[in-house]
């Protein structure tokens, strides 16, 4: 059986004594609910001498609704996230998107920032060391080809969080702390299309909240692919955040995660707004959606599929919205 | 480096010197000798060593012991009382609910857990609330059977 390597545990109390102690401590990691990073530790995907855990950190906890956004701190818990019913009943691609992670168990403990930090994910990555080694390891970790395409001079592990691709359709912009202070950033510059280095984060920072703009007349989705109802990553996943008015499209946002490194806002959907939803326009949006994509041989399941599946699951989801908004 | 874990265990207040890296599952199962929930992966797959944690079910093996410090678990040795199974267990065992019996204290636990939050579910709820355990004998029809079982007779008790 795996063997969890040794660490330090520190519990501090506030962001900056986080960021502080992270600085302090080179080789350290941030630990929120830890479905995603002890059983990587435990797997060899992640090493570290010291584990700073976020979860005594009051600021980063709790949802607040305000008149026009919403404030969630990086601490909450995504099954809190999807029981909120002010966040069920405004927003419902977060909630959606919340409730499709994983299973209700690791809900519990899944956090929003541990979600929106995930590590990219890849078959020839998320094995047992032995496994990886017998395969002589990749670049990712350990070694210096990508299986997936051997050529290439990057990484091409998926993002493959839910919550994500929702919080781009909706606008949404995250706060970070790091030593120097805070900053805040648009959520679509808060990831970059690598699977090596796919967070805009610099050593150290934090993640401490997300706020996502009340946005009145729009409505909203999150749908996903996975091979069993629960506990599996999206092969693809597809939020939608579309306004309406009367015969013609108001609005429409789309993204994408599961079949880039980043979570991906579809571009050039401008092009269809002020029109009417008909098939020549849905017809365009497939197109858009399968250009703004880059699926590889990451996951069981082959591209061709998941190049083929997720446009049709974009069209779905933007013909129950239109609609449903009529 | 081990340090100080204050924490009640089934009922029990506790003080033990828990190693930094221990998961909850490890100090339960090593560190306390409560082998009941069980390990059934290398992490956060099966749900088998599902526990209550301040009464929500969590993954012992997804969780370090002291990130749940002062916290209250509960694992499926702290169900029965004086030798009486909780109606879950009797549910479990009575409908045939538990075969080889690997999932059964975690599937008892996520379901102990939503009982708590939601007295009478039906069986979509309960079906959704167990989608993370995993079991290869049951085919589950008879998990959700008991889980029903239990239900009821929890009506017929009140
Ligand atoms: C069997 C299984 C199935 C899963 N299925 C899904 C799925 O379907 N969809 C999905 O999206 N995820 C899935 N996950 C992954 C994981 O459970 C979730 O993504 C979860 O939300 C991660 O959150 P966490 O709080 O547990 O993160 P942690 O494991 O605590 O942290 C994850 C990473 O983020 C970093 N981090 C955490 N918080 C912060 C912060 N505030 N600032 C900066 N860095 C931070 C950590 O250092 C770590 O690198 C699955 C995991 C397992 C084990
Ligand atoms: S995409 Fe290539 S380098 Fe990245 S994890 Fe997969 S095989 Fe490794
Ligand atoms: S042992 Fe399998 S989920 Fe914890
Ligand atoms: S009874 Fe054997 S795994 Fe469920």
């Amino acid at each position: 059986m795996p063997v969890m390597p040794d660490f330090e545990l520190l519990r501090p109390d506030s962001a900056e004594a986080a960021v502080a102690l992270h600085a302090s401590r080179p080789a350290s990691r941030y630990l929120a609910g830890g479905t995603d990073l002890l059983p990587n530790l435990r797997r060899g995907l992640a090493d570290t001498a010291t584990v700073i855990d976020l979860g005594g950190i009051a600021e980063l906890a709790g949802i607040r609704v305000d008149a026009d956004r919403v404030h969630i701190g990086a601490g909450t818990t995504l099954a809190a996230l999807a029981a909120h019913p002010g966040i069920a009943a405004e927003l419902p691609a977060l909630a959606q998107a919340a409730l499709a992670v994983a299973g209700p168990t690791h809900r519990e403990s899944a956090t929003l920032g541990g979600n929106l930090c995930l590590d990219t994910r890849c078959r020839y990555y998320n094995q047992s060391t032995p496994w990886r080694e017998a395969n002589h390891y990749c670049m990712k970790l350990e070694g210096d080809v990508c299986r997936v395409a051997p050529k290439s001079k990057r990484c091409y592990a998926a993002f493959s969080g839910d919550v994500a691709p929702a919080l781009l359709a909706l606008d949404a912009e995250v706060d970070i702390v790091g030593t120097n202070g805070r900053r805040t950033l648009a959520l679509a510059e808060f990831y970059h299309d690598d699977g090596m280095r796919w967070l805009a984060l610099d050593r150290g920072e934090l993640l401490a909240a997300v706020r996502v703009p009340l946005a009145p007349g729009w409505s909203s989705g999150y749908e996903k692919l996975r091979i069993r109802g629960a506990i599996d990553f999206p092969l693809s996943g597809v939020a939608v955040a579309l306004a309406r008015d009367g015969e013609r499209l108001a609005g429409l946002r789309i993204a994408c995660t599961g079949v880039s490194s980043r979570p991906e806002r579809i571009e050039g959907l401008d092009a269809l707004v002020g029109q009417p939803l008909d098939d020549a326009a849905l017809a365009q949006l497939e197109k858009l959606v399968l250009r703004g994509i880059q699926a590889m041989e990451t996951t069981t399941a082959s591209v061709p599929y998941r190049r083929k599946a997720t446009p049709i699951l974009a069209r779905r989801l933007v013909t129950r919205l239109w609609t449903e908004a009529a | 480096m081990k340090s100080v874990l204050r924490i009640t265990v089934n009922g029990r207040a506790r003080e033990d010197a828990v190693a930094a890296n221990a998961l909850l599952l490890d100090y339960l199962r090593d560190g306390l000798g409560l082998t009941g929930t069980k390990q059934g992966c290398d992490g956060g797959e099966c749900g088998a060593c599902t526990v209550l944690v301040d009464g929500r079910p969590r993954l012992a093996c997804c969780t370090l012991a002291h990130s749940v410090a002062d916290g209250t678990v509960e694992t499926i040795e702290g169900l029965a009382h004086n030798g009486r199974l909780s109606r879950l267990q009797r549910a479990f065992h009575e409908h045939l609910g538990t075969q080889c019996g690997y999932c059964t204290p975690g599937m008892i636990m996520a379901a102990e857990g939503l009982l708590r939050t939601e007295p009478r579910p039906d069986r979509d709820t309960i079906r959704t609330a167990l989608a993370g355990n995993l079991c290869r004998c049951t085919g589950y029809v008879k998990i959700l059977d008991s889980v029903e079982a239990a239900v009821q007779a929890g009506e017929e008790a009140a």
